[in-house]
């Protein structure tokens, strides 16, 4: 089992061997004591600490209500990625959870690419019913996946609650929506969503619906005083259309952002959150409220993984 | 009166026919290798295993000359089971009657040409709906001009009762589609040919064994047909109204155990057909006795055959005026599915029409199929030999050395690929180029037909695979809705329930939840047991990661090894499991993949040793018709493989 143990996996996600990353992700899925230790290993591997600073990968978050047309536009754009010699992982996540506890995954996004291809991983997991919801679910996989490639997509799907959640875990988030839909348009009117770093309009094929869609959402995006954010009309059809504006707006908005800064302040959040999911709110008040808490962690080096500042928390509460 | 037959080579085929016609049989049913219905060549890596296998393999017009050699095709009336490439193989028929000297006008036969069937239930499509739409509306603008006796399309309500459409679904879904069909031929044609056009549309329609509201549901098809020419395409010649149907009885209830009484559901759901006269079938063909065991050969086509020549011969079936007519129960029970009907068809409009409809369509289907499987699991519906009088003699019909089957030489495939590089050594290479060239322009503007430059296709010696993949290329890929992912959960019962606590406990063992791939491997497109197996998968608690048709074994592999999944199941009906599920293993192995493999499937018996021995941890078969135990069976198998226990805590 040496060649599954956190050390050896965290040094071959490093080397960027692909091979590791299924494995990576099983034993992240492992909720087990035991399973939780080597989870909590593995992080430590693939820390910025570890890594002698953030990983390069771009972490991309994609969510939009279901029959956005999601799936063919992350086909349309992993082949854009791929022809690019961009490697691409994407982690779809599917948060309903279902009173079975069953769940059908891949149904939803079935990405054509092809098998023999190294440099594309798919892998879908259901987040329903883990303790703090899709963020805690998909972190540890997303930065286990990001030493080894260059681009990692975390899909969800649903509006409202998802892109906070996928915000917490990605670089940049897009939110998909199709022309017919209103509620994305109401929801960012009504601030019951955040406003995303770009909106992406599919079934640009459909002409006139479309151009509509975009035009009344960048309407109400100035409106909130928000006239930088992108909105993209594209149609993954063939032929394909405005995939490779949105792969430019999607770097763009990474090159205008401070990662290191984004995703440190992710991580005292998540700690945070996590400290929450597992020990409720009293730990928090513990530790003195939750402003002396941030404090505390902001007084600890940026490098450190989710699970350290965890750590920290609990020994303070 | 035919059957419906092909298989292996053109030649060995063409044999068939010239027999089938010396017994008696009145015209020629083409059935057509899986490559060659879904625009592939035989030596495309997805061809692989399945060349020859459920039909004929046909690749270019030397093939269909030679499948039509000495056979007087002015006379023939010839039906071809084909869908997506129905104007490529329309074509090839055209060409080859062409240069034998016959008349266009003098062809008879029908094109299948239905693709919405093709998206909820057989699964051999090859391009995206809208653009499949335009196919069948150019194959239809074009021979109501030039081949007026053919029938260019045949509507198919037989494969919505395959995958388990209700009789009100099966209505619904398929005038629904004809309505899709229709609407866009009108704007391709002349208004005052528009009433012909109507007339031309004929139905592929199911008979299964409950006879009575089987042929209720035929006196109800004409009716709303009726009304939805007059109503809504204002066609008013009686001769055009007319609804005019061929019938295929069911094999969706045909059973592996006991197969012999299969005889006896056939001769009563032919029956259901031809009782009245004012709801007759124009066409019949018969499946065959041996269907659930694996592909019939001549004689079991030949007992089907007699069937058909008994009930049309012997009896007095033909005799009388329609038998029904005032009959308050068989109106009773039209007009019911009538009314049960028209508002299926509302929520298809509702929706957009059939095409934009699909995925709802196939939703409703997975879940009335799940109905079906339950209540035959829980002993409500009553299968004899399968679930109720199961003890039995042996059945004398299967000692044969062959097992009652057919078996297909597995060196057709090399054979046809040989044929093919020759085919393509032979021609004249710029002329080919041209032609492909001519092919993707006139795709790519939506208001040109297609059919004339398919037929120069043809004509240059272009391949079924070159064909398809210039299309391709302009209309993209396509892979429809599986409808398993918004099929509603399963409601709670105590064998769930125990099944579930199985799963929760398996699961706590391996750390993570019970993770399975269900997929199809091939091009095999009949889905509805892989997605009754997905479904009850996550209704016992399980992640199931759903791939459904046309995975490559290097997909599957893949797709095993980065989903992390615990069990791999597959499931194939086309008899190409002893090619490909070596291939699979094969590749899991090669992928570092210790997983182990379910198969489910048409499988002979002799094939499932082969499969066992060669490294598959269980066969299912038609006979495992309970899918809760086939559940529990996996869980097992999980457990064990993995070394963590099932047994209560």
């Amino acid at each position: 089992m040496s060649a599954d143990s956190p050390k050896e996996l965290g040094l071959r996600l490093r080397e960027r061997d692909r091979s590791a990353a299924p494995r990576a992700l099983n034993l992240i899925e492992d909720r087990s004591p035991r399973g939780r230790e080597a989870a909590a290993a593995l992080a430590g591997e693939v820390s910025p600490a570890a890594l002698g600073g953030e990983a390069p990968a771009h972490l991309v978050g994609v969510t939009g209500p279901p029959g956005s047309g999601k799936s063919t536009l992350l086909g349309a754009l992993v082949a854009h990625w791929r022809e690019r010699g961009r490697t691409v992982a994407v982690l779809a996540v599917d948060p309903s959870s279902k009173r079975s506890g069953g769940s059908l995954l891949a149904d939803r996004v079935r990405i054509e690419h092809d098998p023999r291809d190294d440099g594309v991983l798919i892998r879908s997991t259901a987040a329903g019913g883990r303790l703090g919801g899709l963020a805690a679910a998909t972190r540890e996989a997303a930065d286990a996946l990001a030493p080894a490639f260059d681009i990692v997509v975390v899909e969800t799907v649903g509006v409202g609650q998802s892109e906070t959640d996928v915000e917490e875990v990605c670089d940049t988030v897009a939110v998909v929506v199709q022309p017919a839909s209103g509620d994305v348009l109401q929801f960012l009117k009504a601030g019951i969503m955040e406003v995303p770093d770009v909106l992406v309009v599919t079934k640009a094929d459909l002409g006139e619906a479309a151009r509509r869609a975009q035009r009344d959402l960048s309407a109400a995006l100035a409106a909130l005083g928000s006239r930088d954010v992108p909105v993209l009309a594209v149609s993954s059809l063939a032929p394909p259309e405005g995939i490779e504006e949105l792969a430019r707006a999607l770097e763009a908005h990474r090159e205008r952002t401070d990662v290191g800064e984004r995703r440190l302040r992710s991580r005292r959040l998540s700690a945070l959150r996590e400290l929450v999911a597992e020990h409720g709110e009293g730990a928090v008040r513990k530790l003195g409220g939750r402003r002396e808490a941030e404090r505390l962690l902001s007084t600890r080096p940026p490098e450190e993984s989710v699970s350290d500042l965890l750590r920290v928390l609990e020994a303070g509460a | 009166m035919r059957t419906y037959a092909g298989h292996s080579s053109a030649r060995e085929s063409n044999e068939l026919y010239r027999r089938n016609l010396s017994k008696g049989q009145t015209g020629l049913s083409v059935a057509f290798d899986l490559p060659t219905q879904t625009g592939y060549d035989p030596d495309h890596e997805l061809s692989r295993g399945e060349v020859g296998k459920v039909g004929v393999s046909i690749a270019h017009k030397g093939d269909m000359h030679e499948l039509l050699d000495g056979i007087p095709l002015d006379e023939m009336n010839t039906s071809m089971t084909i869908n997506a490439t129905a104007a490529w193989l329309l074509a090839l028929y055209l060409t080859v009657a062409e240069e034998n000297g016959v008349e266009r006008g003098s062809l008879q036969g029908t094109t299948q040409n239905d693709i919405i069937k093709e998206f909820l239930s057989r699964g051999t499509y090859a391009f995206p709906p809208e653009p499949s739409m335009r196919l069948i509306a150019d194959t239809i603008a074009f021979t109501v001009e030039e081949v007026p006796q053919w029938n260019p399309v045949n509507i198919c309500s037989y494969h919505l009762q395959e995958a388990g459409a209700t009789p009100v679904q099966e209505i619904a879904y398929s005038l629904s589609t004809a309505t899709a069909v229709l609407d866009r031929v009108r704007e391709r044609v002349a208004p005052e040919d528009f009433p012909r056009v109507f007339g031309r549309i004929s139905f592929f329609v199911n008979a299964g064994i409950r006879l009575v509201e089987e042929h209720a549901k035929l006196r109800a098809m004409g009716e709303l047909w009726e009304g939805l020419g007059r109503e809504r395409y204002g066609v008013d010649d009686d001769r055009y109204l007319r609804f005019r149907y061929g019938v295929q009885v069911n094999s969706l209830g045909l059973t592996e155990a006991q197969p012999e009484n299969n005889i006896i559901r056939i001769v009563l759901e032919a029956l259901a057909v031809t009782m009245g006269r004012s709801a007759r079938a124009r066409a019949l063909q018969l499946p065959a006795w041996n269907e659930a065991l694996g592909l019939p050969r001549a004689w079991d086509q030949q007992w089907s055959l007699r069937i058909q020549q008994i009930l049309a011969y012997e009896t007095d079936l033909l005799e009388y005026p329609d038998i029904f007519e005032g009959s308050k129960v068989m109106e009773g029970l039209a007009a019911e599915l009538v009314t049960g009907a028209r508002e299926e068809m509302a929520a298809v409009a509702e929706r957009g029409g059939a095409v934009e409809a699909v995925p709802y369509m196939k939703t409703r289907m997975v879940e009335s199929h799940r109905e079906r499987m339950r209540r035959i699991e829980s002993g409500e519906l009553k299968v004899v030999g399968q679930n109720v009088y199961t003890a039995a003699e042996a059945s004398p019909l299967q000692e044969g050395e062959d097992g009652g089957i057919l078996h297909v030489d597995a060196a057709v495939e090399r054979s046809a690929i040989d044929a093919l590089d020759e085919w393509r050594a032979g021609r004249d290479a710029g002329a080919v180029e041209e032609a492909i060239a001519q092919l993707g322009r006139a795709a790519a503007d939506p208001g040109e037909n297609l059919m004339p430059c398919t037929l120069a296709a043809a004509r240059a010696g272009v391949t079924t695979g070159e064909w398809a993949a210039a299309l391709r290329d302009v209309f993209g890929e396509y892979r429809a809705p599986t409808g398993v992912g918004d099929a509603a959960a399963a409601p709670s019962d105590d064998a769930l329930s125990a099944l579930r606590d199985r799963v929760e406990r398996v699961s706590e063992g391996l750390g993570r939840r019970v993770k399975i791939l269900v997929g199809k491997p091939g091009l095999d497109g009949h889905s509805n047991g892989a997605e009754q197996i997905a479904v009850r998968a996550r209704d016992a608690g399980m992640d199931v990661v759903y791939e459904g048709i046309r995975l490559t074994p290097a997909r599957i592999a893949r797709t095993a090894v980065d989903e992390g999944v615990h069990v791999v199941g597959l499931s194939i009906l086309s008899g190409s499991h002893a090619e490909l599920i070596p291939i699979v293993l094969n590749e899991l192995e090669e992928a570092g993949a210790n997983v182990p493999v379910v198969v489910g499937g048409i499988i002979p018996a002799a094939d499932e040793a082969a499969l066992l021995e060669a490294g598959v941890a269980r066969v299912y078969t038609p006979k495992d018709f309970e899918i809760s135990r086939i559940m529990g069976d996996i869980v097992d198998l999980v457990a064990e493989h993995y070394g963590v226990t099932a047994a209560p805590a």
